[in-house]
């Protein structure tokens, strides 16, 4: 069957089976391999994406459920001015070892700072309670997110700049 | 030697922007910008022209012998391109392939299945639904045979044997070993005041990475190349392996570990889905990838632990601790498919005698086989480390117990003292350097230990359970010395190359890999310190086999005890020799410059000065270098550690119980390391968070458990529970410094040590709230209301 | 990845094309709303519709509203709604409590109560809700729509009185004055399944219980209400000894198994604690409601 999904702003068509995940969907016909899945579950919510701009488990939605929705992945969090705060924060703060999960934390951060900009610790921690890391004991994420609460338009630009300076 | 640093708040206070440590300090990953992105590379990423996709058929039974296997049906599925089996797999004498502890393992069965989940049949497919689809065509007639699930009962006489394969074998024993001294122990404990004696179950846990194992494997056939990405913690030893066990030609074999999404011990092995991946693509001439889901991962890999410990502790009754005894047991599964070095079966359990002076120590181990998936070393263990810790320290605990003792004051009262550095102990082992009692007092003072104990004692008095626990560990890692430590006879030493490009840029080539550890920004600073190039301006090239040198990977805390200690000293050759092109450039004797970080000076005349840069450019120019000097500025060298480095710490633990329910709160986490020289400490706190999370994880609520008849019953995240962050504090971080004497930079290592020390701090802190003595892991809140009402606790 | 058999998919466009489509696909048809139970399972092959019709289009089901001294809720508001409600909190505190421990906030968005409902796992918390509320159940088919009470939905585990051509549509919590109601709830990890769960309503009049709802999950093969506990209350004041009486009463007339969630004997333990763990702040939050009535009542 033919779906449409509007992704990043822009509507994305492929001709799939019913039974195809949105999360294959995303990785597989449009090469946005930044949405992972750890799990069959819906438990690690590394394929967390933001369905019509809240985070849902992209294992757990048929493309076909999602077409005619907007669907925001990790490759359309960076606008034209540079990184989102929420990326510069997890550069900031070490909010990722192995880079698994981040894009699915990264993109639950965004959903609650969207709704909430100045969240208490307790509140990040229950954003981000649906999902799993087994890298960084979540406290540098916690920090990550404070951080981008902390520099809403703060963002910095590029790599290049940001890699091997002092954090 | 020792020295110890001014407690420092956590977090640090950052760096200003402009200050860029050139070496040593908090610097910024290089990995983050593609991984906040989304621009991570990892194996199921990876899309290849024509790729085909596989799946596994598993076996639904723990032991039963195979009657038939009727691929037919799934052979007409259209899109199905090959369907191989164990009779495929035995016309290429591929069937079996050896385990890292010298034991055989079954690629695809034959004869039987020895557990559930085992591999039986390979579907390669047009597609990844179509695969999954005709695994389900298959039809395999099994006759069931009874399963060998407890441990305990695996050496009964006429217990069923599991590896009737082996020719000869009439039961399910794997192995003895013994370590220490059996009659000085004994002689110890029989003049004992104290004797404590306690049985305990370090439980099958698993190290669960979010992604799961997987491969891509492509021969071309023209080139008779294989291409082989690989979710693998040591690509160079599983290409040798591949070489060995295939007949493929080593230099035709490319192993390449891409961003890999965590490891723990769990990406060591070889596992059959890699091997079925590489004989499908040889048979289909196409690309084949092959990616294991949560429940193949849960129920067939690596598992950790699954020791069974009988511990005894002798002591003076004022509190001295005299010898340590242990008898384990140790369930390794249907096959013995430990990765540790040849000469260890128990891995380093024997260092079970922990921090302490004592006078005599004795440990048997007994390997038996079971109907479970094969493993036992994984999970940031460091080869048993982490049995070993939680044995001593639970034991010390309930020693204090016994004695009505405070257990810190206990521990505080045996540590080894820092004048007896470098220690012997009892086992064998030479630990190298370490201040115990100043780790120990730094980790009281933050958690304010005194206080906590007047706050215990008034909640008590208002019927509420709130307990402290106290660990300290001492770990063994970065393994090792080839005289001692090999795996499949491969020496575990490790090399490293560095290039000084003619502009002064740099590119490292290492032998370890990256699963998130971030090497491509910690080996960056090592170099940058010995050569003062800014870490921006060093490649670090990994985990590719065509572009690296020869080194036996990532695990057991090894790469920055061992190939960072190449690292530092491969830079260091490059500088000697610029120190030679230096004074041909200023016409000078090399033994008149003196280094400066970044370049060489004239002694007597700073102002007269090479940078390595211009040092580098004049190496690939046409200076006139002195006879015998080559020219480029370059150097290789391979790392053969004297010892292995002895990183510790002390831990504290505060929990509250619910006393209606047994539901345990983790309020704080106090945790004091000592790894020797820091190299980026964001990166080693890091590393620290995250082991002390396992640690919560493992005492609280993970465990892979199983019914009688050998059914998993943790396979998936709804029944093997991993904390979130809701179930972990904020931790407090705090550390001391006493480099490693032998390590060229005093580094000793951090990937494991939170994770060994952690669990015994957080069970001894439960045990301590709700007055018990000992209950195993799991500590779910019905293990623990179960516990605290006098029961061993409900199954699982 | 695991992935699901294949099927065939169908976007209903309102609740009469929903039942045409159920009527005309038969029994191999499955509604999906959230997903987040029968995806998994699919996943796992242990469910395989041949249809699966998508009703998320069905936003005239996603409602919460007071009408003839019910609150209404349309079966496709999602847990989220019924977490973040000003208007469920203040009259059914109970939703708040159990929505706060069910799954995780992405899930919650997506889950619906109808969702919940009709799988009819004995351990899912929102069964136990509304049996402790004695909610009606509005079903509705071809022919028509049947209001079923909460104690007779249920056949047994996994299994509903809807008929394969039949949806639920909304779910009717009667309104009762001077209530409190509260949900306890022992898991092993935030996310987890109960270990076991109460939930607890109650109205006072005059100082005694008037009303009184409690069920349990995950103590047993259905969520049924305790009904011995139940009359244990009636006509008491609420006390520590009434709940006391109520949580033996509770904990005697459960049917846990022993897994690897804990013994029997623990959960039955757990049916006695967190019954009279919900019934104290159940009864508390009735007291509180009790006295702003009276305050509003002298005002007016």
């Amino acid at each position: 069957m033919q779906v449409t999904i509007n992704v990043n702003g822009e509507d994305r068509s492929a001709d799939v089976e019913a039974r195809h995940l949105l999360v294959r969907f995303l990785r597989d016909d449009l090469g946005l391999t930044g949405t992972h899945w750890g799990c069959d579950t819906s438990n690690c919510g590394t394929c967390v994406v933001l369905m019509d701009g809240e985070p849902v488990k992209s294992c757990t939605v048929l493309a076909a459920m999602a077409a005619g929705h907007e669907v925001r992945t990790v490759e359309g969090l960076e606008g034209p001015d540079g990184l989102d705060p929420v990326q510069q924060g997890f550069i900031e703060k070490h909010g990722l070892q192995c880079g698994f999960c981040t894009p699915g934390m990264m993109m639950t951060a965004r959903a609650l700072l969207d709704r909430n900009p100045d969240p208490s610790e307790d509140e990040i921690r229950e954003a981000i309670s649906g999902q799993l890391c087994r890298c960084t004991g979540y406290l540098n994420i916690v920090r990550a997110v404070q951080w981008a609460a902390q520099h809403p338009a703060e963002a910095e630009q590029a790599p290049a700049q940001t890699a091997g300076s002092a954090a | 030697m020792t020295t110890v640093e001014e407690s420092a708040p956590a977090p640090e206070p950052a760096a200003a922007p402009e200050e860029r440590p050139i070496g040593y300090g908090r610097l910024r990953r290089k990995e983050d910008p593609r991984f906040v992105r989304g621009k991570g590379h990892y194996v199921d990423d990876i899309q290849l022209p024509g790729m085909l996709h596989g799946a596994v058929l598993r076996s639904p039974l723990a032991h039963a012998r195979i009657v038939s296997i009727d691929t037919s049906a799934a052979e007409s599925h259209p899109k199905v391109k090959a369907v191989i089996t164990g009779a495929t797999l035995e016309g290429l004498g591929l069937a079996w392939m050896p385990t890292l502890s010298m034991d055989t393992q079954a690629v695809l069965a034959t004869d039987k299945v020895r557990f559930q989940g085992q591999e039986v049949a390979f579907v390669v497919a047009e597609d990844h639904y179509a695969a999954r689809d005709a695994v389900e065509l298959i039809d395999v007639e099994y006759e069931p045979l009874d399963p060998v699930i407890d441990a305990r009962h695996a050496l009964d006489p006429g217990a069923p044997v599991i590896r009737d394969d082996q020719e000869g074998r009439t039961d399910n024993h794997i192995f003895d070993w013994e370590a220490g001294d059996k009659a000085a122990t004994d002689a110890v404990f029989a003049r004992a005041d104290v004797v404590v004696t306690q049985d305990m179950l370090y439980p099958r846990v698993h190290p669960a990475p979010l992604e799961t194992c997987g491969c891509v494997a492509d021969m071309d056939p023209v080139e008779g190349k294989l291409t082989l990405w690989e979710t693998t913690q040591a690509p160079h030893a599983h290409r040798t392996l591949y070489a060995m066990v295939a007949g493929l030609p080593e230099h035709k074999i490319r192993v390449v570990s891409p961003d890999i999404g965590g490891g723990f011990g769990n990406k060591v092995g070889i596992y059959p889905g890699y091997v079925c991946a590489v004989v499908g693509s040889i048979l289909t001439g196409k690309p084949v990838k092959w990616v294991e889901d949560r429940s193949e991962n849960l129920m067939s890999t690596s598992f950790a632990r699954d020791y069974h410990m009988h511990g005894e502790i002798a002591a003076t009754r004022d509190g001295r601790i005299l010898a340590v005894r242990v008898d384990v047991l140790a369930d390794h599964g249907a096959f013995n498919g430990t990765a540790q070095p040849t000469k260890y079966p128990a891995g380093f359990f024997h260092i079970f005698t922990g921090s302490y002076d004592i006078e005599a120590a004795h440990c048997k181990v007994t390997g038996v086989y079971t109907n479970k998936a094969p493993g036992g070393v994984a999970y940031a263990c460091s080869f048993r480390v982490t049995e070993a810790v939680y044995l001593i320290e639970r034991m010390v605990d309930c020693l204090a117990d016994e004695l009505g003792e405070d257990p810190a004051e206990l521990r505080m009262k045996n540590l080894l003292r820092p004048e007896q550095f470098p220690y012997h102990n009892k086992t064998g082992w030479e630990y190298d350097s370490g201040d115990y009692p100043t780790t120990l007092r730094k980790a009281l003072d933050v958690a304010g230990y005194q206080e906590l104990r007047r706050e215990q004692a008034e909640r008590r008095e208002r019927g509420e359970l709130m307990g402290v626990g106290v660990s300290f560990f001492t770990e063994t890692v970065g393994a090792g010395p080839r005289a001692h430590m090999d795996i499949l006879g491969l020496g575990m030493a490790d090399g490293c190359e560095l290039r000084i490009h003619p502009t002064g840029k740099a590119v490292l080539r290492i032998s370890v890999q990256s699963q998130g550890q971030g090497h491509e920004t910690t080996f960056a600073q090592i170099v940058a310190e010995e050569l003062g190039i800014p870490p921006e301006d060093i490649e670090v090239v990994h985990g590719d086999t065509d572009q690296t040198p020869f080194g036996l990977g990532t695990y057991g805390s090894r790469s920055t005890p061992v190939s960072g200690a190449a690292a530092a000293v491969v830079a260091r050759k490059v500088r000697d020799k610029s120190r030679i092109i230096a004074g041909a450039m200023l016409e000078i004797a090399p033994d008149d410059l003196e280094w400066e970080k970044g370049r060489w000076l004239v002694k007597g005349d700073p102002g007269n000065a090479r940078t390595i840069q211009e040092i580098a450019l004049a190496a690939h120019g046409v200076l006139e270098l002195p006879e015998g000097v080559e020219g480029h500025l370059e150097a290789t060298t391979v790392y053969n550690p004297p010892n292995l480095t002895y990183p510790y710490g002390a831990y504290i633990c505060v929990v509250d119980v619910d006393p209606g329910t047994g539901a345990v709160k983790v309020r704080r986490f106090v945790a004091v390391d000592d790894c020797g020289t820091r190299i980026n400490p964001t990166i080693i706190e890091g590393q620290v968070h995250g082991g002390l999370a396992d640690g919560v994880g493992m005492a609280l609520m993970e465990i892979i458990a199983f019914d009688e008849d050998g059914n998993c019953l943790s396979g998936s995240f709804m029944d093997y529970l991993l904390p979130t962050a809701l179930e972990v504090p904020a931790w407090e971080l705090d550390h001391t410094v006493t480099p490693s004497p032998h390590h060229p930079i005093g580094a000793k290592g951090i990937g494991e040590s939170a994770t060994v020390g952690s669990p015994a701090a957080v069970v001894n802190a439960v045990m301590d709230a709700i007055g018990v003595r000992h209950a195993d892991m799991p500590l779910t809140p019905g293990r623990v209301w179960q516990a605290m009402h006098g029961g061993v606790g409900a199954p699982q | 990845m695991q992935v699901p058999a294949a099927f065939e998919y169908r976007r209903a466009s309102s609740v009469e094309d929903a039942l045409a489509l159920l009527e005309s696909l038969g029994e191999e048809a499955r509604v999906v709303a959230g997903g987040h139970s029968l995806l998994p399972m699919m996943k796992l092959r242990l469910a395989r519709p041949e249809y699966l019709i998508d009703i998320n289009d069905l936003s005239d089901l996603d409602y919460l509203r007071v009408e003839g001294g019910e609150l209404r809720v349309g079966a496709l508001t999602r847990h989220r709604s019924l977490l973040e409600s000003e208007l469920v909190f203040r009259h059914f505190p109970i939703f708040h409590d159990a929505e706060r421990v069910i799954a995780d906030p992405p899930v919650r968005n997506r889950g619906t109560i109808g969702g919940s409902l009709c799988q009819a796992d004995p351990s899912e918390d929102l069964s136990a809700v509304c049996a402790a509320l004695r909610a009606a159940l509005v079903v509705r088919g071809r022919n028509g729509t049947r209001v079923i009470p909460m104690a007779e939905f249920y056949r047994g585990p996994y299994e509903t009185e809807v008929g394969p051509a039949e949806m639920l549509v909304e779910i009717r919590l009667p309104l009762v004055a001077n209530a409190g109601s509260a949900y306890e709830k022992v898991e092993r990890k935030a996310g987890d399944w109960a270990v076991a769960a109460s939930g607890a309503a109650v109205a006072l009049e005059g100082g005694r219980i008037t009303q009184a709802g409690i069920a349990l999950a995950a103590l047993g093969a259905a969520t049924v209400n305790s009904v011995r506990a139940e009359q244990a209350l009636l006509g008491r004041e609420p006390t520590e000894e009434a709940f006391a009486a109520a949580g033996r009463s509770a904990a005697e007339d459960c049917d846990p198994v022993t897994d690897g969630r804990g013994s029997a004997e623990y959960k039955r333990h757990l049916a006695d604690e967190l019954t009279r763990r919900a019934l104290r702040r159940a009864a508390d939050r009735a007291a509180v409601a009790a006295l702003a009535a009276g305050a509003a009542g002298e005002d007016g």
